[in-house]
């Protein structure tokens, strides 16, 4: 491809860079309040659309004119529902932990009123008198936003905000650039693809480009099927064009004319905000024929993965877009020599196609600058499970588990300790307190056993059984092997049947040497990444709790007292209140009765372990226990 | 985590539509491919939106689909059979699905899951007999930060307790009760 009229592109782009400025300007510097709701998928399921209506209607009821906009989501999905309100003359702010209540009030006071309502608030995002900044939190020492930085911040409906924001200049920049230049920038750049292996995109993008053919393609990664993560999902609705722009440089650098965003169908919003964005990018000339005036021809289309987590590792995507089942084949042929239809086609992750814009415009030196030898940039981690500031972040690499988790995250709730983190999903491993210290990056993870993976980081504390883990990663690694393969296909099953034994206190020590071996075959004897990656929660629970292990099967005991079949709640006699009856009335199955001196009792085989009594118990009586193993329960009195 | 199941359920017994749904089935379904060409790298989508407009994939909805893509019967039971998105049976007017991704998990998505099939009488994957309620699991809807989830007529709700299971159903029933009120018929 020759790059022929450059100066064309360059004021073609520039007029549409003056509008969304202007727009922008209009909206953001202008007399009017606005008020941003966070109402990704997140922000939703805690309430964010009921507070939207509230705001709404309580507007309805003034005479103000407010802009009430939809943004997606910040990351700090433990305060969710947020609120930001920017009101000319005072300070940015953002709330937290937002009912429809409070939102009125915040439209009374703040909007219609001059009460500023800090006691709301998590931060202002710039530095005033009134409200302590959100970068005085501890987590912003260690967190550094390339990817995240849009998020939550512009409306992802609205391309002129993200173009207001520097958006598509990259794009404009690298159609005046030679393809080679631009493979050559993002080598230099270190990027490393974020699907999971790490696999340097430069070179990825290289043996597509030169491989002989016409029709190429490139495919966008957002399937996201560890059941752990959700950054993939956040950055397409809160900032979808930056994986446009992203898909849009990747497809001019290899010479793809079609492209691909394959979402899972359990995204729906994401999929809605995708379809939004790829249109208004087509209105405005950046996508279809001739983009910005060039000789370059780009289309995408959204297609929905139907909920399969195989069809993640690419060939097996493939196939699923060809209309297929999702079976993977064996590699090579690689995709980026013969992919979709048997051309050559590369397949990035969202993360990794985002990454891109940023490079382009900011030059690889800075991105390699941030951080480890041989892993550039941030990394983007979902942090889930039992750590108080669940939610998104992004740090360099090289920072340590430690800081990620107790910084940024904020340690672990109620006061309870720090077990492992499992990090990569099913693909990953469960780390323990010893390796917290140890910068991670993608090589240093798969040094401990572990894996980047897909960012996925579940934090479990004490409560949580290490065995149990491991059946329930192996159990949807099972059910979700495409049965091509005999290792992946009956070696998963023979190990998850181990693990049932070993949950329900039907193990045996032998067992365990048997499941090492046979997870070391299975990884060796596998099609895929799926089957070849799927004894890694196994092998580091055992590697790091063999004593956990040990505890299930010589003592039928689950440590953590979480395995079903090795528990029993009982109320502690001494304890109970009797003339309280909290726990009688909540009990889903009518197990719990009062005996003659009206303390309560537990008829344990009505019992179904719910666990509901011992959240109902009042915390200042605490009667209610659980025991492992079952049999310690006392036999009952008259 | 073992099952602790409970009985087959009734509304599991093989589905028979009439001679009459099954023309409405296909004439719906017909109306679903003139959006598409005859392209086999349509059939995902192509069986998406049938699924949509159905609820489910039915026999006959299958056969019109193979023949339209010229596609063999047996490869588009197979693609059917092979993604968890695709049903075989009737939905419940309402869907239940508890999320069981790692972090839901481990916050209780399985005991939510037994709280759910014990008032339900039905196992994942099914429809209750008076096809009022579908149950299944999802594996992470995305909001892990709100576990555990539950995905209720596809609005996902954070943080529910096994007794919110029971609060969901009654005010369904009352939301039954008020409508057939309105109407008597
Ligand atoms: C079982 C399995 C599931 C996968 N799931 C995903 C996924 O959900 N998203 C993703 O981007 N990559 C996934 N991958 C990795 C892809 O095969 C592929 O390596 C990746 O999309 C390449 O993009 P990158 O070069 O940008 O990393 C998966 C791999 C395997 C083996
Ligand atoms: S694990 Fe349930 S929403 Fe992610």
């Amino acid at each position: 491809m020759t790059v022929i009229a450059s100066q064309d592109i360059a004021s073609t782009f520039q007029n549409i860079r003056d509008h969304a400025l202007s727009r922008w300007q209009e909206l953001w510097d202008g007399s009017k309040p606005i008020i941003m709701v966070s109402a990704a998928t997140c922000g939703r399921s805690a309430g964010a659309l009921e507070v939207l209506e509230a705001v709404k209607d309580e507007l309805s009821r003034g005479q103000q004119d407010v802009q009430v906009m939809e943004v997606g989501c910040m990351g700090h999905c433990y305060a969710e529902p947020l609120v930001i309100i920017k009101k000319p003359g005072n300070p940015t702010v953002v709330y937290g932990y937002i009912t429809p209540e409070k939102a009125r009030r915040l439209v009374k006071d703040y909007i219609q009123g001059e009460d500023i309502s800090p006691e709301f608030a998590l931060g202002a995002l710039e530095e005033n008198e009134l409200i302590p900044s959100i970068y005085d939190l501890p987590r912003f020492k260690h967190e550094k936003y390339i990817l995240l930085e849009n998020i939550g911040r512009i409306d992802p409906e609205d391309i002129d905000q993200y173009i207001a924001k520097g958006g598509y200049e990259a794009l404009a920049n690298a159609l005046q650039m030679q393809p080679e230049d631009i493979i050559e920038e993002v080598r230099k750049s270190g990027l490393r693809g974020r699907g999971g292996a790490g696999f340097s995109t430069a070179q990825k993008w290289e043996v597509c480009r030169s491989s002989p053919g016409k029709i190429k393609y490139l495919i966008c990664n957002a399937d996201e099927g560890d059941p752990g993560a959700f950054m993939d999902r956040a950055i397409l609705e809160s900032d979808p064009h930056s994986v446009i722009e992203g898909m849009l440089i990747a497809a001019y650098t290899i010479g793809a004319r079609h492209g691909y965003i394959y979402v899972r169908a359990e995204y729906p919003l994401a999929v809605h905000r995708a379809e939004i964005a790829l249109e208004q990018a087509e209105g405005l000339g950046l996508l279809g024929k001739n983009i910005l005036g060039s000789s370059f021809s780009f289309d995408i289309k959204p297609f929905q993965g139907s909920g399969a987590f195989v069809c993640g590792e690419e060939t097996a995507l493939i196939a699923s877009l060809e209309g297929k089942p999702g079976l993977p084949h064996h590699r090579p042929p690689f995709p980026a020599t013969s992919g979709l239809n048997g051309k050559p086609t590369v397949i990035n992750n969202v993360k990794t196609l985002a990454y891109v814009p940023p490079i382009i415009r900011n030059g690889a030196d800075w991105f390699a600058s941030i951080g480890t030898e041989k892993s550039k940039g941030t990394a983007v981690f979902a942090l889930a499970g039992k750590v108080v500031n669940t939610g998104l972040t992004e740090v360099p690499m090289g920072t340590t588990l430690r800081q990620i988790i107790f910084d940024v995250g904020g340690g672990i709730p109620k006061g309870r300790r720090f077990k492992a983190v499992q990090i990569g999903g099913p693909s990953g491993g469960c780390l323990p307190e010893s390796a917290l210290d140890m910068p991670i990056d993608f090589d240093s993870l798969k040094e401990v056993g572990a894996m980047m993976g897909s960012g996925g980081m579940v934090v479990l504390d004490e409560d949580d059984c290490m065995v149990e883990v491991a059946r329930y990663f192996l159990e949807f690694t099972q059910r979700e092997s495409c049965g091509k393969c005999t290792m992946c296909r009956l070696g998963t099953r023979q190990m998850l049947s181990m693990l049932e034994d070993f949950t329900c206190g039907r193990g045996q020590m032998q067992d365990l040497e048997t499941l090492k071996e046979l997870a070391e075959d299975v990884r060796i004897g596998s099609l895929c990444g799926l089957g070849r990656t799927s004894p890694n929660p196994v092998l580091t629970t055992m590697r790091y709790f063999r004593d956990e292990y040990k505890a299930h099967i010589e003592e039928k005991r689950c440590p953590a007292l979480m395995c079903h079949d090795l528990i029993a709640y009982y109320i502690l006699p001494e304890k109970c209140e009797r003339s309280c009856d909290a726990c009688v009335g909540t009990c889903t199955v009518e197990a719990i009765s009062s005996n003659k001196q009206r303390v309560k009792v537990i008829d344990q085989a009505k019992c179904v372990k719910c666990g509901t009594c011992l959240t109902a118990c009042p915390l200042q009586y605490n009667a209610v226990i659980k025991l492992s193993p079952p049999d310690k329960v006392p036999a009952a009195k008259g | 985590m073992p099952d602790t199941s409970t009985e087959p359920p009734v509304s599991n017994a093989k589905i028979v539509n009439t001679p009459e749904e099954q023309e409405d089935n296909r004439r719906r379904t017909r109306k679903v491919l003139k959006k598409f060409n005859r392209k086999r790298e349509n059939l995902v989508p192509v069986l998406q939106q049938v699924q949509d407009e159905l609820g489910y994939l039915p026999r006959e909805a299958m056969l019109e689909v193979a023949e339209y893509l010229k596609v063999p019967e047996v490869d588009v039971y197979g693609v059917v059979t092979f993604y968890n998105q695709f049903r075989l049976k009737p939905p419940g007017k309402h869907s239940i699905r508890v999320c069981l991704g790692t972090a839901c998990h481990m916050k209780g998505g399985y005991i939510l899951l037994d709280a759910w099939k014990r008032r339900l009488g039905v196992d994942r994957g099914e429809t209750t007999a008076d096809r009022e309620y579908d149950l299944d699991t999802v594996a992470c809807v995305g909001c892990c930060a709100m576990a555990p989830v539950n995905v209720i007529d596809k609005k996902a709700e954070g943080r529910v307790s096994p007794t919110r299971v029971d609060g969901i159903l009654l005010a369904f029933k009352m939301e039954k009760e008020k409508k057939a009120k309105e109407k008597p018929d």
